[in-house]
This record gives C-alpha cells, sequence and structure tokens, in this order.
C-alpha cells in the first residue's frame, strides 16, 4: 500500500517537472523572440553617449597691467613714472595690490642755484624705486555713459597700503595712500585714473623729515 | 633692470591673456520664479533684465561673487551668486557652486603672506610662505626687508609654527625659527663695516579666518643675534599682516 503511494507521489512529481520544464522552455523562446524584435529597431537612432561634465566656469579675480605718469619727489622735481600692477579681487569691494615702480629724480633747487658744482647725489641714485603692497576699496561703483549709446562700469577706490622706497643708495619704509577711478572699456580690460602720495622719511637734505610724493598715473589693467 | 623685466612679464600677460578666451560655457535654467540681471558685478549696479523661470542661461565667467551670464537672446548682464545657486543644470540637478571658505581653512596646504611691522625700531616688510604639514605643524619661510634710521638690512629664515587648536577660527600659535640677518648702516652716515649674522627666535602669534581664502595674523617674537662680538644681542620684534591660504 504504502510502495503504490510513493510510486503514484514519485509520478506525480515527475509530471510536474516535465510540464515545468516544457513551459519554461516555451516561455524563454517567447523572451528571445521578444529580444530579437527589440534589438533589430525600424530605424537606429545611433544616439552617442553625451558628456555630462559641466564645463568649469571662468574665474577672473586677478587684475594686471601697467601705467605711466608724473611723480613728484620732493625738492627733486617732477618726472615721469611708470610701473606695473597685479591685484587681487577678495570679493566684491575689497582687493589686495601690489605695484612695482620707478621714476627718474632731477636737481634740487640748491643744486641748480649753486651751479650744480656741488652734485648732491650721484646719477645712480637719482634713480627713485619702489615697490607697494595695498588694500583697497571699491567706494563707489557706477556706470560713465558716453554719448547716447554707450555706458561703461566704473569704480571709485581707495587704498592703503605700506613699501619701501630705495632712492639715493637707501631703503626707505613708505606708507601709501590714494585714490583711483576704474573703468571697464570691456569685461576685461580696464583704464584706471590714480593720485597717490607716497610718505616717506627722508635725511638727504640735511635734517630729517617726512616727504610727500605725489604721483598721478593713467594705466590700464586685464582682468584675469 | 629686475623692474623692467617684470613690465615687460606683466606686458607679455596682458597680450596673450585675452588669446586663452574659453568657448564651452556652463547652461543652466532658471528654477525661481526670474533672476536678476545687473550691469555689473556688484550691488550697485542697476538690475537691467530679468529671466523669468525655465529660461536657459550661459554662464560666461566669474567676478568674485558675482557671475556674467548670457541669456538666449544674447543679452549680457551680472548674476549674483545665491540667485545663481537655485538655478538647475541641463540634467537637473541643482547648480553646486564650489566657493573656498571656512572648511577649506581647516584643510589647507599651503598659505601666503605679507606682514609690515617693527624689528628694534625699524619698520620690517615681510614674505611669508607656509607648507601644513600636519593639523598642528606648520613649516615657514620667511624673507624680511628692514628699513631702520641708522641702518638697512634684511633677514632669511625658516620657522617652524605650532597651533595647538587648529579648529577654533581665531587660533593662536607659537613659534621657533632661525636664519640670518643682514645689516647695513645708510648711507648718509659714517660707513661702518656691514654684518651677517645668524638668529634665532621664538614667539606666539594669531591667525585669524576672515573670509574665503584670506586670513589675519600677527605675532610678537624676541630674537637672539648672534653676533661677532662679545654679547649677542637680544631684539623684540611684532608684525601683523594678512595672508591667503591656498
Amino acid at each position: 500500500m504504502e510502495s503504490r503511494i510513493r510510486v503514484f507521489l514519485l509520478r506525480t512529481a515527475l509530471a510536474g517537472l516535465v510540464l515545468a520544464g516544457l513551459a519554461g522552455c516555451a516561455g524563454s523562446t517567447l523572451d528571445r523572440e521578444a529580444e530579437a524584435d527589440q534589438v533589430r529597431p525600424v530605424i537606429d537612432p545611433q544616439v552617442q553617449r553625451r558628456d555630462v561634465r559641466a564645463p568649469k566656469i571662468d574665474t577672473e579675480d586677478f587684475e594686471a597691467g601697467g601705467y605711466v605718469g608724473f611723480m613728484s619727489v620732493e625738492d627733486f622735481g617732477s618726472n615721469t613714472v611708470y610701473g606695473a600692477r597685479l591685484a587681487y579681487h577678495i570679493s566684491e569691494g575689497l582687493f589686495a595690490e601690489a605695484t612695482l615702480g620707478m621714476t627718474d629724480t632731477g636737481k634740487t633747487s640748491y643744486e641748480v642755484l649753486s651751479g650744480s658744482s656741488a652734485p648732491l647725489l650721484a646719477p645712480k641714485d637719482r634713480e627713485f624705486r619702489y615697490y607697494d603692497l595695498s588694500l583697497g576699496y571699491n567706494l563707489l561703483p557706477g556706470e560713465v555713459f558716453i554719448g547716447g549709446r554707450h555706458a561703461f562700469n566704473s569704480a571709485l577706490y581707495v587704498l592703503l597700503g605700506a613699501g619701501n622706497t630705495r632712492f639715493a643708495g637707501d631703503d626707505y619704509f613708505t606708507f601709501t595712500y590714494g585714490a583711483g577711478y576704474r573703468v571697464l572699456a570691456t569685461d576685461w580690460l580696464a583704464l584706471h585714473v590714480d593720485v597717490r602720495d607716497h610718505m616717506l622719511d627722508i635725511d638727504i637734505t640735511g635734517e630729517d623729515k617726512t616727504t610727500h610724493n605725489i604721483e598721478f598715473t593713467l594705466g590700464a589693467t586685464v582682468f584675469f | 633692470m629686475p623692474t623692467r623685466m617684470f613690465i615687460a612679464l606683466l606686458a607679455t600677460l596682458v597680450l596673450v591673456a585675452p588669446a586663452y578666451a574659453k568657448h564651452d560655457f556652463l547652461t543652466v535654467v532658471v528654477a525661481e520664479p526670474y533672476i536678476e540681471m545687473h550691469t555689473g558685478p556688484g550691488r550697485g549696479y542697476p538690475v537691467f533684465h530679468v529671466v523669468d523661470r525655465g529660461a536657459r542661461i550661459e554662464v560666461l565667467k566669474r567676478r568674485t561673487d558675482w557671475f556674467q551670464v548670457r541669456t538666449d537672446r544674447g543679452i549680457r548682464g551680472w548674476v549674483r551668486e545665491d540667485q545663481l545657486a537655485k538655478t538647475l543644470q541641463e540634467g537637473g540637478e541643482p547648480l553646486a557652486i564650489v566657493n573656498a571658505g571656512w572648511d577649506d581653512f581647516g584643510g589647507r596646504r599651503w598659505e601666503a603672506g605679507v606682514s609690515f611691522g617693527d624689528f628694534a625700531g625699524a619698520s620690517s616688510i615681510s614674505l611669508i610662505g607656509g607648507w601644513r604639514m600636519s593639523a598642528n605643524f606648520t613649516t615657514e619661510l620667511m624673507a624680511t626687508q628692514l628699513t631702520g634710521n641708522y641702518s638697512d638690512g634684511w633677514m632669511a629664515g625658516v620657522r617652524l609654527v605650532h597651533t595647538p587648536f587648529p579648529e577654533w577660527r581665531v587660533t593662536p600659535y607659537l613659534l621657533l625659527g632661525t636664519g640670518v640677518l643682514h645689516v647695513s648702516p645708510r648711507a648718509s652716515l659714517v660707513s661702518t663695516e656691514d654684518r651677517t649674522d645668524q638668529y634665532a627666535q621664538a614667539g606666539i602669534g594669531v591667525r585669524a579666518w576672515l573670509t574665503r581664502r584670506f586670513m589675519f595674523r600677527a605675532e610678537y617674537a624676541g630674537d637672539i643675534v648672534f653676533t661677532s662680538r662679545d654679547d649677542n644681542e637680544e631684539v623684540e620684534e611684532w608684525k601683523a599682516g594678512f595672508a591667503f591660504f591656498f
């Protein structure tokens, strides 16, 4: 009795397995046909994978350029000055600036009146060279209008800094302060008008005194 | 002569810079009801155009916290950072604007700065460059120009700086350093000979993170100058300035 039941169960299981196997085969055949339909599209669109890397935004916080103007060196006359500047814009208001400039100086009135028989300085010591490190602030941003069609961005800025001056064979610690006007001719080109005072203590003319050496310059810089 | 070379270099830079203009710009989609375009990169410049939600704009360049954008009609203007940060990229994800800040201060590797101060009565200007070896230790190179009433000079040295609390926004430090000090009397005085001596210094200072990559530094140090005479010279110096970190 027991063995008949076992045989029955085994037959049932076998039949189940065969049925399942057949069903499986039929299913996979159907799948393959469906896949084959997908693999052969009516129109092949030739899609290329897009490179999704976003382009980097170009940051232009540096400003570099040169300037030319005249500088009045106290007791030594006014002469052409030229120099270079590099600025880094920290925020829309604040910037740090380094300048490097040079000018020749003339004779003092004493040397001229006495017939220059006793020159005060050797020719190479007449060169006035300076470097300054300053912090600047764009005080009055605005626009200038030229005619009815053109508007240019501008800013009035103030500067305060310190540096060193090499003159008459010596180095002098120098305080500088000034103001400038920047007009952006294009997005990257700026034109400057600057007035700066270089204050230094000097003893060349016989007494210790604080001299004010005023510099007036026109310059151009590019943002990069 | 170095001045002329520097000017020549800058002039070259000025001429070459525009040649590197890039033409592949980031495009974003306005997601807020509108964003405002200013005529210039600053809060003082007026709003002259408004871009509506759903419009696409190209981001051309960045200057401090402002971005120059171009609309599909070719109108150019400047958008403030907080407004641009609310736009979406073409894939739909929000635009992530990366700014250096307090987090970067904690992870800074390099720093460079300038300081002004006083060295035994002489004015000093220093350039300092530093490499941060670990959270607490920084190695620094320093070059200083000195201008006094009776003598001028320069110093060049190396320093080890220890920052006990690197996680503080205003954080004190201790320094140990050594180098050489060169002193030459002023040309207007009776000439004595130039001297170059070794010095050692110990001091305390403070760094304060201000904004972005910008920090304030101030320090006080006591120096011992090992002169060739019988006595060593003890000198006090202090300086304050600003530095950038990278």
